[in-house]
């Protein structure tokens, strides 16, 4: 009895907000009000000048007036503050438990280093453009302090509880209605993004998407929102397809952004084909851009160009199969000698072929050999797509909004990278991509079960390649030429970084990565001369913080930290509900006694 | 009685090393035969022989009638489903996962089935699915269908091995050391799970040290030492030929100490 009497006593302080290892908890209560006016300081800053001359950022020189950007920041000053503040308005009935749905302290932290991080980087965009600190008016350096203040001031603050807001019982149209207003963020973001054309402006506006996502995972809106996704799987495809679908509407019949977006599609597109060979069945193949090259010759040698070199030209549907079909044999050849080595063996192997490859289609110029590709020249001059009477040079009228030339073919490799999704995710989910798996976790194993190791190796590689000549072949009618300089190994390579920086064997991942590595470097143009460099870098970076990718498999995840406390902590009930009976032994008598 | 497995004289030799040496062996179906022999004497290379993994380098196996390749996946096809000495699972797949990659063997759905995802895809992955969970359920892994077999308790991954195993629905059952590293505790439940199996009319042939669990079990053991069949017979008769005790332990000074130090290192 009196055991359980002073557990009970126990209990509330248990629980308390202070877990061990926290010094600075007993500052909590002035920290907070520090943490505010830091936070007021935020709020004040964009209605400042923060540059002297209005061509830095979106021009951000004048009083009383912000400019998008400087909103931006009022928006986190005010995400700062709510954070800082909810405590004090949301108080938990009395006689309940509190529900504890958001981890506000959390959020405060986030938003306040974010804030700090945010004006950090536009400060240094406006010293930078306009030539030294002296640029700097007296908003940017009011938000910088009160972001500084707010950041010191907030680690003074608990950690808190963990945010319960996905165990939430929300009803399903709540669901559907948040994936589709996030979706619709995405959307907006997406296009206010590539609508900047100034880079300073481009790279502060993705710091605050960065921070904001960073922000809403903290406090765990995030968690709220994969939950809400896994249970609407649909639904969340759906709206990423129609936001998708949207985007070229919200581009006034500009090309500009469309053909970076073009661009985008067919590297995704691609690299998804690649995710079948590294993801899945974990082969790396470090020449597969030949295979986008296969597919793209083979569609320029089939088109109605004038420079073709064969003189037959079927309709695209029927060239499309084609090019795939090319790609894949190129992958059965390349694939049925060379599966037989893996890991780096395979890597550099492949990497030879993909050179290989380039030099060949040098050669293929009449000279060295039959005239095929023309050489370097490579084949130019390929005439637009015509399907069904719609032809794709032309511009188009639809809803009312001017729709161009590379708006047209977003639209078909959309549907080309839904197909090749489809089947990337139907493979996945069948006894193929189980064996394709099984081979990338224990070779000799998955081969003593009766897996068909040599077949299914070479099933994924000429399937990855049929998908990557399926791009190739839009890709020739983009691009409008082809030539072999177009396929070299750097961008064997990108691909390979985009679907590690994704998250290998997903198919969120691998798009968000392809779409980053493709995006950046379009956007900014200036540092072209350092791209290599940042990649490296981001790379490294990545392999330390986050190795398994930014939307990793949940499988990878776990593969990576394992010994990670929070994680831990997740799959902890499960394992807990299985070792201890599997422990279950001698002592458990003795605690049940002690029970009783 | 015609024999289920029948390896005739199989010999296999790495260079100059011969690791097994002319074995031959039989295992009758539904039978439970046992594989003992000290550290190196090829008990494994036999089984790698048998499986396909290596090529002998002469001599023959035989299994319900037919020659095995040497081709793992063949052997697998056949009826023939291993577990391995250190635990070799898809450590990043699921318990059931793991599981429903055993079926392999005994689906067809090609990449054009599941790419469309016509009738049969469907069809083969719920059966798939129910067949795996089954399984999982009769080696006692029921509850933890999902978790990631790297992070399951050590005597669960050895079950999930087994139930992997079990998948492919083979005739014959080849175990390497399923009780190794176990706990007393573990190895009773293991010891219980290989009885129920034997139970469904699979043949079984086990490698293992743990005497007590391979004299309780076994129909017949046999003995291998550098590589050759030392005996084969009823485990009473193994179990007290001299030359067994002598190759696990060392010649006896005299008699008596050495059935005591066999007690000693059975407790």
């Amino acid at each position: 009895m009196n055991d359980t009497g002073s557990l009970v006593t126990l209990a509330p302080d248990s629980s308390g907000p202070a877990p061990t290892g926290e010094r600075w908890i007993r500052f909590a209560k002035p920290a907070r009000w520090i943490a505010i006016a830091g936070a007021v300081g935020v709020l004040a800053a964009p209605f400042m000048a923060w540059a002297y001359r209005p061509d830095a950022l979106d021009d951000v020189s004048f009083w009383g007036e912000p400019s998008p950007l400087q909103w931006f920041a009022f928006a986190l000053g005010l995400l700062l503050l709510g954070c800082l503040v909810a405590p004090f308005v949301i108080k938990p009935r009395p006689g309940r438990r509190p529900r504890r749905l958001l981890a506000f302290n959390r959020g405060a932290k986030a938003a306040a280093s974010g804030s700090l991080v945010y004006f950090a980087v536009a400060s240094a965009a406006i010293v930078l453009e306009l030539g030294g600190l002296v640029a700097l008016e007296p908003g940017a350096w009011a938000g910088l302090a009160g972001a500084l203040v707010a950041t010191v001031a907030t680690r003074a603050l608990p950690e808190g509880h963990d945010p319960r807001l996905q165990f939430l019982n929300t009803p399903a149209w709540g669901q559907i209605l948040g994936i589709v207003g996030a979706v619709a963020l995405v959307l907006f973001a997406a296009a206010y993004g590539l609508g900047q054309d100034g880079a300073s402006t481009f790279v502060t506006f993705g710091v605050l998407c960065g921070v904001g996502v960073y922000v809403a995972a903290r406090v765990g809106v995030m968690g709220w929102l994969s939950a809400a996704a896994a249970r609407n799987r649909r639904a969340l495809v759906l709206a990423a397809f129609a936001v998708a679908f949207l985007f070229p509407m919200t581009q006034d019949g500009s090309d500009a952004n469309m053909s970076i977006a073009v661009g985008v599609l067919i590297f995704a597109a691609t690299a998804m084909g690649l995710n079948i060979v590294v993801g899945l069945a974990g082969l790396l193949d470090l020449g597969y851009i030949a295979f986008l090259g296969a597919g793209a010759f083979t569609a320029a040698i089939l088109s109605r160009s004038a420079f073709a070199t064969l003189g037959w030209s079927p309709p695209f549907p029927v060239v499309v199969l084609i090019s795939g079909t090319v790609a894949a044999i190129l992958g059965l050849i390349i694939g049925s000698p060379t599966l037989r080595v893996s890991g780096d063996y395979l890597a550099i192997v492949t990497l030879a072929f993909g050179e290989i490859f380039r030099i060949t289609m040098n050669n293929l110029d009449g000279v060295d050999g039959p005239n095929l590709t023309r050489g370097s020249n490579g084949i130019p001059a390929i005439p637009d797509l015509e399907l069904f009477g719609f032809d794709f040079g032309e511009s188009h009228m639809i809803l009312g909004v001017q729709i161009g030339r590379f708006a047209n073919y977003y639209w078909l490799m959309l549907l080309v990278l839904a197909l090749i999704i489809l089947v990337f995710t139907n493979l996945n989910h069948s006894r193929i991509g189980r064996g394709w798996v099984a081979i990338r976790e224990d070779e000799r194993a998955a081969e003593a079960m009766g897996v068909n190791v040599f077949g299914l190796k070479l099933l994924a590689f000429a399937g990855g390649a049929f998908l990557a000549g399926i791009a190739g072949a839009v890709k020739a009618h983009v691009d409008v030429s082809v030539t072999p300089d177009q396929y070299i190994f750097m961008e064997s390579a990108f691909l390979v970084a985009g679907i590690v920086l994704g998250g290998m064997g997903t198919v969120g991942g691998v798009l968000i990565g392809a779409s980053i590595l493709k995006l950046l470097p379009e956007k900014l143009r200036f540092f072209e001369d350092y791209r290599l460099l940042m990649f490296g870098v981001l790379l490294v970076v990545m392999m330390r913080f986050r190795p398994e990718g930014l939307m990793p498999d949940e499988r990878r995840q776990l593969e990576f930290h394992a010994d990670d406390d929070e994680l831990a902590e997740e799959i902890g009930e499960n394992i807990e509900a299985h070792v201890i009976p599997s422990l279950a032994g001698a002592p458990e008598p003795d605690l049940k006694g002690d029970d009783a | 009685m015609t024999a289920l497995l029948s390896a005739r004289d199989v010999t296999m030799k790495f260079g100059g090393l011969t690791a097994v040496n002319q074995v031959s062996l039989d295992v009758a179906p539904g039978e439970i035969v046992g594989l003992i022999g000290p550290n190196g004497a090829g008990k494994t290379t036999f089984f790698n022989c048998l499986t396909g993994m290596y090529q002998p380098t002469s001599g023959e196996v035989e299994f319900d009638g037919q020659l095995l390749p040497p081709k793992p996946r063949r052997v697998a096809m056949a009826g023939v489903a291993r577990t391995f000495q250190n635990i070799r699972l898809f450590q990043n797949m699921t318990a059931l996962e793991n599981v429903m990659v055993g079926r392999y063997a005994r689906t067809g759905t090609n990449a054009i089935d599941a790419v469309f995802r016509l009738p049969r895809h469907r069809r083969e992955e719920t059966e798939t699915r129910r067949i795996a969970e089954e399984w999982l359920d009769f080696v006692g892994l029921g509850e933890a269908a999902d978790l990631l077999s790297r992070n399951m308790p050590y005597g669960d991954q050895r079950r999930l091995e087994i139930a992997r195993a079990l998948a492919l629905e083979p005739k014959l059952l080849l175990l390497d050391e399923p009780t190794a590293g176990m706990n007393p505790q573990e190895t009773r439940e293991a010891e219980e799970l290989i009885t129920r199996i034997r139970g469904l009319g699979m043949a079984i042939l086990v490698i293992e040290h743990d005497m007590r669990f391979i004299f309780s079990l076994c129909d017949r053991v046999a003995c291998l030492v550098r590589g050759a069949v030392l005996i084969d017979g009823a485990p009473e008769t193994v179990q007290n030929d001299p030359r067994v005790i002598e190759a696990y332990i060392g010649t006896p000074v005299d008699v008596a100490p050495s059935a005591d130090g066999e007690g000693d290192s059975d407790a």
